[in-house]
């Protein structure tokens, strides 16, 4: 049996949003095994970037167990999640978030400046990364003289610089042509091929079905097999009187 | 993360906001500047101050009449000056402002009446001719020595010694003309006429003599000296000691270096209140550098950078423009009080401890005011500052 990285038991998680209090994540249970491909999938409000930001250590929920690698999350400091995401996730968002100020081949080093890297390593790592993306010879552009395709294969390089056993994808193609997002896609299920463990949020079917298991997210809550689901006869079943209870 | 990384990194931000990064950092560069001009400035004046009553000499005591009204000190008194113990030398001065011509020139100086122990109590020496002499004195000679500027003004490139002037409508005849010796704390030295006691009694209309400086033997009689003048005024003026006023060359300096002191302390703090609104400058600017990055922080924080580390990339940031503008500031500083020098007469004494403090003061400033908004910064959000546009 497959080593599980990322075990996730009865999270819970509400925040105040005009003086009501939404319960964004009601006591969900996830296992993410080594070699993992899985897809979160989810109409917007569902509680999906909650979970995103819960998964990435940008948030800590209110009750609940975490563990990433064994380690129990939940209880951590600001700073130990700090490294946390510095070393095992690796980030890839809708809208790429590059810094524009700095060229390709500075942003991607920027997390091993954090780690304390020596300026010789860290520049070798991220050439042989961005070489990993196909961005040979781009290394000197400044974002905005790249294309969004290969605006994402910079922060895809980014996220893959510092070696993370995690890559969470949040609506990777949501700013992509189709052309480009079927690129985005290859080279995402080239790097699960590779080891990583990539976690894509995403709200489109078609995009969700590209990974190996499909979960779904509604109303806080968590179903596996979330692709079946979302099947026509899916919808049938149980879907208007979810969406009636909310 | 290093300090050598995030100073790099600092140098880049400012770099990318050139016109704002200047601006910011001329609050600091006028702060800094003006507390080493004007300080250079005062320290200046009081050095040339000590230095001018220095050079007076420091056997020298000083008996200034306030109130000629009450205390008229009169020619035969005098004696009782030079019998004291440990003088040398007294010379007696009545003075006055009278118009002086030759020809078509004329100017208003002041003219002193005094003997012939003038030139050496005051330390004076001729360029040319002779002093009065006591025989000139006892004679009521028509002589006078002129001052080196009244020389000039008077006797344009002529020799005006055995040339005669008028003095309010009399004629006096040149005997020598006194070596410059520049002004002294606001009174030229140069513009006078010096004429025997006699003759400036009768000129001025004023036989009152105003003040006597009296020589000492050396230094060690000054303050034994000045108890005895006390002494010989108390008898002479018994209840009037309001009226007049003994000095030494030490109290004169000691008064005159505490005004110049308090004036120097007073300039720098009106130049430090300038570097704090420097100060408060880059606060300001750090504060919108802040909320302008949100983004760039929320960026920083998901890819692994902790607090500390946007904490101390907006504090390098914040110290490294005021430290460059310190250190513009510094050669500003020494660039105004360097024209100043050349281009007035004004003294100028460079004090590498105050360019340090004004240095390190900017550069505290960088901290002090930087650390709010960098701490802003590091407290900020992931989440939120990533949802930031």
């Amino acid at each position: 049996m497959a080593k599980p990285i990322i075990e996730i038991k009865n999270m819970t998680k509400s925040y105040e949003l005009g003086g009501e209090t939404v319960h964004a994540l009601q006591e969900v249970s996830l296992q993410i095994n080594e070699g993992d491909f899985i897809s979160i999938i989810g109409p917007s409000g569902s509680g999906k970037s909650t979970f995103m930001n819960m998964i990435g250590c940008l948030d800590k929920p209110d009750s609940g167990e975490y563990l990433l690698d064994g380690k129990n999350v939940a209880s951590m400091k600001d700073n130990e999640l700090a490294s946390i995401r510095n070393v095992k996730i690796g980030f890839i968002f809708q809208n790429f978030n590059l810094l524009n100020k700095l060229s390709a081949i500075e942003n991607v080093e920027l997390p091993l400046v954090y780690r304390g890297m020596g300026v010789k390593d860290r520049r070798e790592t991220a050439y042989s990364s961005l070489e990993m993306v196909g961005l040979n010879g781009r290394q000197h552009h400044l974002p905005t003289q790249l294309s969004g395709g290969q605006q994402q294969r910079v922060a895809i390089a980014r996220a893959l610089a510092g070696k993370p056993s995690v890559l969470l994808a949040d609506e990777p193609t949501g700013a992509l042509d189709s052309k480009t997002s079927k690129e985005v896609l290859e080279l995402l299920k080239e790097l699960n091929k590779n080891g990583h463990i990539i976690i894509l949020i995403t709200h489109d079917l078609e995009v969700a079905r590209e990974a190996k298991r499909i979960v779904r997210i509604h109303d806080g809550q968590l179903y596996e097999n979330g692709g079946d689901w979302f099947e026509l006869a899916g919808i049938h079943q149980d879907g208007p009187k979810e969406y009636q209870r909310q | 993360m290093n300090l050598l990384e995030s100073i790099k990194m600092a140098l880049k931000s400012i770099k990318g906001n050139k016109l704002r990064s200047f601006l910011t950092m001329l609050g600091i560069i006028i702060g800094v500047a003006s507390v080493i001009t004007l300080v250079s400035v005062g320290q200046g004046s009081s050095q040339s101050v000590t230095e001018e009553i220095g050079s007076l000499g420091t056997t020298l005591l000083t008996l200034g009449v306030t109130d000629t009204e009450s205390v008229q000190l009169k020619e035969d008194m005098l004696e009782q000056f030079e019998d004291l113990n440990g003088i040398s030398e007294v010379a007696p001065i009545v003075s006055g402002r009278v118009l002086a011509k030759n020809g078509e020139s004329s100017t208003q100086v002041s003219i002193t009446g005094t003997t012939s122990s003038y030139l050496s109590v005051r330390d004076l020496s001729l360029s040319q001719g002779r002093f009065i002499s006591d025989m000139d004195h006892e004679l009521r000679q028509k002589i006078v020595v002129l001052g080196s500027d009244t020389a000039e003004t008077l006797f344009p490139r002529t020799n005006p010694v055995g040339e005669s002037i008028q003095i309010d409508g009399v004629s006096f005849k040149v005997v020598g003309v006194l070596e410059a010796v520049g002004s002294s704390l606001g009174t030229s030295g140069d513009n006078v006429i010096i004429a025997p006691l006699s003759t400036t009694q009768r000129v001025t209309a004023n036989t009152t003599i105003g003040t006597i400086y009296l020589k000492t033997e050396d230094e060690d009689m000054v303050s034994l000296a000045k108890l005895q003048i006390q002494g010989v005024m108390t008898t002479l003026f018994p209840n009037l000691s309001d009226a007049y006023s003994i000095s030494s060359q030490d109290d004169l300096m000691e008064t005159m270096s505490s005004v110049s002191d308090t004036m120097t302390l007073m300039l720098g703090g009106i130049a430090s209140i300038s570097l704090l609104v420097g100060g408060i400058g880059v606060m300001n600017i750090m504060l919108v550098s802040v909320s302008e990055r949100t983004k760039e922080i929320g960026i920083r924080k998901a890819i692994g950078a902790n607090r500390k580390s946007i904490l101390i990339q907006f504090l390098i940031e914040a110290v490294v423009l005021s430290t460059i503008g310190g250190f513009i500031g510094v050669v500003f500083g020494l660039g105004i009080s360097k024209s100043i020098e050349i281009f007035s007469s004004m003294n100028i004494s460079y004090s590498p401890s105050v360019t340090l403090l004004a240095f390190l003061f900017a550069f505290a400033i960088g901290i002090i005011f930087g650390i709010f908004p960098a701490n802003k910064a590091s407290k900020l959000n992931p989440i939120q500052a990533l949802r930031h546009e």
